[in-house]
């Protein structure tokens, strides 16, 4: 492989990963508040670049994401409000259930409303062939908006929960609802408003990415899956994990595509996603002891 | 006493297949039974699914990979051609076991495959197998490790047999010959066969049904139900949960693996779809609507819901009536459609929207 190659499948590799990254911290955040894997979490990222695409026809691109962006929130805080708050004796294997039948219901709603067609929103800057230098290889400058919209929202979420009220109320939440709610915070609240941070940054990253990777109504299931991978490989609940192993996952993807048949691109998410699970459920940064400690 | 009321049910089952024999014959739509027939098969996966999931309280959301696999391995060797290879010795020693037979291929040209007893036993051997060795590592997860890997399982089983030669890729494969029990009866979509067939299904189920009570009410049943109620208070009686738990996967794997061969000689075909993720959702919405823990709950289930899923009943809202049903036997119905609803939760919903408003 030449050097611009390398270079080359490195930007895409680092460009889908942290997509990935940003999925990963959607799960994160609804899990470290709730304890619950949210299996429509690839849906919100869908959800919130078609309704861009649709609203962009009737107004400019930057007003149409931000829309999309609310709405996709408001759409995340009702699930949880109507879905996820009423069940009772909420086991684990009872949510799943609950999240699976949300992301099917979410899917067959886009289904009807926006059809199977592939859609894209336009490059930001630019166009489909306009190309940026960097490094000795040439890339579309919207894998820079990509790179910076997540490496954004990352850094603002973790202002967010360093800095913020809310924030530091949510991760209180996260480290034990029960004292957290002793201390009086409102732990109803802070789940509704996991559910929807987890939608709102899903569907800017889902915006972001959609020139890229085009927009089509059953894309959010391998999302997830790979999302979850992701979440699993840098730890549930750790962020900053998160990030490194989307960052890892992205780059072995794209260089194990280089080398197999198209068909297997999948698989390599999945097979990845079965041997942590398989040899180290807690993530890759963590160290034994310390999981064990946290699970006990 | 009470293995007359633990099988009684099960003598119902032959009543209940004449009895929608009747009806049908009364309305003169007999066509509608090849319906029943592929609900019936369909309906091996949801009992096996309903031993894993109500009764061992272990999630998978792989069972359509298992059904799958059984169907494409017993599709795959039934179809395949091995006149090129006739001399070899490996083709000459299963000849002379009897496990080849010749016929002709829908073209008229010969063809030399395995026998459906042959390519069942092995789809069996294969299901089993990976089910096995998928399950000593996965079965040892716990909640949503455990869904997600079961489902990563699915994933890949859908992955391969969409790109791979053998397995016809996109379009599946087709012209699987029909599977000849006993002379002269055979399982295959032939109109002159229909009727035996119904009753071959049930048949099928009958058999199904009678290994899952045996089963849930031999030893293995309480140690399920007490690795349900808590694995921790299981495990410290000296329940060895982790064997157990592996056993029911393989088994119900195993019922999964014979659904998809008996369905797939059926229809003469089988496609990926079958394989896809949607497919082991359904299952599990299934066993949730009959109740989680109660297999005849299950068995009504599926038989209903996948009947009217084939007859197209749900139209284009297909998968969204699935997904509706998970969400609302959650929410409203945590035991299932066959006890009664539970209106604390409406009733909660709909205080909780007053106090809002």
């Amino acid at each position: 492989m030449v050097w611009a190659q390398i270079v080359q499948y490195c930007l895409s590799g680092i460009t889908v990963g942290s997509v990935y990254a940003i999925v990963a911290i959607g799960f994160n955040i609804i899990y470290n508040t709730t304890g619950i894997i949210n299996f429509a979490q690839g849906e919100f990222l869908i959800l919130g670049a078609m309704t861009a695409v649709s609203l962009a026809q009737v107004m400019p691109l930057w007003p149409a994401i931000a829309c999309a962006v609310v709405l996709t929130t408001i759409v995340g805080g009702l699930v949880e409000l109507l879905f996820i708050r009423p069940v009772r004796q909420a086991s684990p294997l009872r949510l799943i259930v609950v999240t699976i039948g949300v992301s099917i219901l979410m899917r067959e709603g886009m289904l009807h409303v926006w059809d199977e067609k592939v859609r894209a929103l336009p490059y930001f800057t630019g166009s489909g062939v306009s190309t940026v230098r960097v490094l000795g290889a040439h890339v579309s400058p919207q894998v820079l908006w990509v790179l910076g919209v997540c490496a954004a929202i990352v850094a603002g979420l973790t202002l967010f929960f360093r800095c913020t009220l809310t924030g530091r109320a949510m991760r209180a939440c996260a480290d034990d609802r029960m004292a957290a709610r002793l201390c009086g915070v409102n732990d109803r609240r802070m789940v509704a408003l996991s559910f929807m941070l987890s939608a709102g940054i899903g569907a800017l990253a889902g915006c972001v990415v959609s020139p890229i990777t085009q927009t089509q109504y059953d894309m959010g299931a391998p999302l997830a899956i790979k999302g979850f991978t992701v979440a699993i490989l840098g730890g549930l609940g750790n962020s900053a994990g998160a990030v490194a192993a989307g960052l890892l996952l992205g780059l072995l993807e794209v260089f194990a595509m280089s080398q197999l048949p198209v068909a297997y691109k999948e698989a390599v998410a999945i097979v990845v996603l079965l041997l942590v699970l398989v040899f180290r459920p807690t993530g890759l940064f963590v160290r034994r002891e310390s999981a064990s400690l946290r699970t006990a | 006493m009470r293995s007359l009321r633990t099988y009684a049910p099960l003598l119902a089952l032959p009543a209940v297949a004449v009895g929608l024999h009747g009806v049908l014959a009364a309305e003169g739509d007999i066509a509608r039974m090849t319906q029943l027939i592929m609900s019936a098969y369909y309906a091996l996966v949801v009992i096996g699914l309903c031993l894993l999931m109500g009764y061992a309280g272990q999630a998978s959301l792989g069972h359509a990979g298992f059904f799958a696999l059984g169907g494409y391995v017993s599709a795959a060797m039934t179809t395949c051609n091995l006149l090129p290879w006739r001399q070899t010795t490996a083709v000459r020693l299963c000849e002379i076991a009897g496990l080849l037979i010749e016929r002709k291929d829908p073209f008229g040209m010969p063809l030399l495959s395995f026998s459906p007893w042959a390519a069942f036993a092995t789809a069996m051997l294969v299901c089993g197998a990976v089910a096995f060795v998928i399950g000593v590592p996965v079965i040892r997860l716990r909640g949503h490790y455990l869904a997600m890997a079961t489902l990563g399982f699915g994933l890949i089983v859908y992955r391969i047999v969409l790109a791979a030669a053998v397995f016809g890729q996109a379009d599946g494969i087709s012209n699987v010959p029909p599977f000849e029990l006993l002379p002269g009866l055979r399982i295959g979509g032939s109109r002159a066969w229909r009727v035996e067939n119904y009753y071959i299904a049930w048949g099928a189920v009958m058999a199904a049904m009678l290994l899952a009570i045996n089963l849930i009410n031999s030893r293995v049943g309480l140690a399920l139900r007490s690795i349900h109620e808590s694995e921790e208070a299981a495990h410290s009686l000296g329940v060895d949960t982790y064997r157990y738990k592996l056993a029911v996967f393989v088994f119900s794997a195993l019922l999964a693996g014979a659904g998809g061969v008996l369905l797939t000689h059926y229809n003469g075909s089988i496609s990926p779809s079958e394989a896809s993720v949607m497919k082991s959702v359904r299952y599990v919405a299934i066993v949730a609507a009959g109740g989680m823990a109660n297999l005849w709950g299950a068995l009504g289930m599926g038989m209903v819901l996948n009947y009217l899923s084939l007859r197209g009943q749900f139209g284009r809202y297909d998968e969204a009536v699935f997904g509706l049903i998970l969400i609302a036997m959650m929410l409203f119905a945590p035991q299932g459609l066959l006890r009664p609803v539970d209106w604390s939760v409406v009733r909660r919903l709909l205080a909780g929207r007053a106090r809002n408003g």
